[in-house]
């Protein structure tokens, strides 16, 4: 979970294009008009993908596993997290639960 | 029958000034009365006619928020501290029932604790909104300031001036589609809290989210909140009070009266108007009529009284 977090950290901070070139494999998650897009991924493991808020509102990006879960994102923050195992990954935006996603790893 | 002082000009004025106030809870023979903090905070606003000032309810303070629909929420706060600083009797407690911060930051929340802080009522009890365990912690920052009545559970009761008060929590969990949810542990605790206590005693519930259902599309409600509603069914008088919302909506089911509250930061879409909840922007002009002034008339004999909110222009 340390390692994960300290992923994540990298790829928020000024790093993002050296942690990108880290791990070959990124996926990308559009938060718009309060759903996320696409909204529902398959990615290899190993992808680090990358949720991006442009909506005006602050959004959360939690799975219901407890698996990641970002702190609230204003507009134009981002969170990342490295899937490394297979399996399919539900998750919501807390602060609007109608938002539900899912990210496949294969 | 008593009909409080319709509010003259000037007065209406001063209300669309403070129109992010709270909401003042009178205890009237028995029975809650509600009425509009502008205007209880008003010389004309006779003492005797509302009985003692019980507690006052703040909502949806979103400190950090600082986009279109109100780039000052510290401003509006303030005033609204003004407005309960300003009454001729200070009440026992205030109720927050959450979004005190807009992103659950740690700074955001100092920042609502020093303005909060304004306050000559010092005693102050608190229900985290979805806004407030947003953190990475899922709720660290909201706990390690406002844990410990609850012992970190989210959930307490308290009596003041031989009122029930019972704080609830309905935003860590959601149900599929994002209704609010109390969960099995804390209905358990609920049961245990009410067992044994007299039917006559008033009870006051609050919690951030909607204990009932408003609109189920964008989540305004709570899944289970029936099942807390059926332990309360005997008592006498129950008074449910949430945020969430930034609007009033009322309803009355038996003996159980549900209020959700005005924030003090920005309005919200009424429900199902426009692509989704969220702040709206009005034009500064436009603002004060989204809000209104409440007027209440009650009878003493029995105890009894009607809120009416009416829009200012």
């Amino acid at each position: 979970m340390k390692a994960r977090t300290i992923v994540a950290a990298l790829c928020l901070s000024t790093l993002a294009f050296a942690c990108a070139r880290a791990t070959p494999e990124k996926s990308d998650v559009t938060i718009k008009n309060f759903s996320f897009g696409p909204n529902a991924i398959t990615v290899a493991a190993g992808t680090t993908v990358t949720w991006h808020n442009t909506d005006g509102e602050p959004h959360t990006v939690v799975s219901a596993d407890g698996l990641f879960r970002s702190a609230a994102l204003d507009t134009g923050e981002a969170f990342s997290f490295k899937f490394t195992k297979a399996g399919t990954f539900k998750y919501v935006c807390t602060i609007h639960p109608r938002m539900v996603a899912t990210v496949t790893v294969k | 029958m008593i009909v409080t002082d319709k509010p003259s000009r000037r007065g209406a004025l001063k209300c669309l000034a403070y129109g992010g106030a709270g909401t003042l809870f009178t205890l009237s023979g028995g029975v809650l009365v509600a009425s509009d903090l502008a205007q209880a905070a008003t010389k004309k606003m006779k003492h005797a006619d509302v009985g003692m000032p019980l507690f006052v309810q703040i909502s949806d303070t979103h400190i950090g928020f600082n986009k279109e629909a109100n780039p000052d929420v510290a401003g509006t706060l303030k005033e609204s501290i003004a407005l309960v600083n300003a009454m001729p009797r200070q009440p026992s407690l205030i109720l927050h029932t959450g979004d005190i911060t807009q992103l659950s930051k740690p700074e955001q929340f100092d920042m609502a604790g020093q303005l909060l802080a304004g306050l000559k009522v010092s005693d102050i009890h608190y229900v985290p909104g979805e806004h407030d365990v947003a953190d990475a912690g899922g709720g660290k920052e909201f706990f390690s300031r406002f844990g410990k009545p609850s012992n970190n559970l989210g959930y307490y009761s308290f009596d003041s001036e031989g009122v029930h008060f019972i704080a609830l929590i309905n935003v860590l969990d959601f149900k599929p589609g994002g209704l609010g949810i109390l969960g099995a542990d804390q209905l358990a605790w609920l049961k245990k809290d009410l067992e044994g206590r007299s039917a006559s005693q008033p009870i006051v519930v609050f919690a951030h989210m909607p204990l009932w259902t408003i609109y189920e599309p964008w989540g305004w409600g709570t899944g289970d909140a029936e099942q807390a509603f059926a332990l309360m069914r005997r008592f006498g008088s129950v008074t449910v009070l949430n945020g969430h919302i930034h609007q009033i909506v009322s309803k009355v089911e038996g003996n159980i009266t549900f209020q959700t509250a005005r924030a003090t930061c920005f309005p919200q879409p009424a429900a199902g108007v426009g692509p989704g909840p969220g702040p709206l922007t009005v034009d500064k002009a436009e603002l004060p009529h989204m809000l209104g002034i409440r007027s209440i008339t009650y009878t003493p004999h029995p105890a009894t009284m009607t809120i009416k909110d009416t829009a200012l222009a």
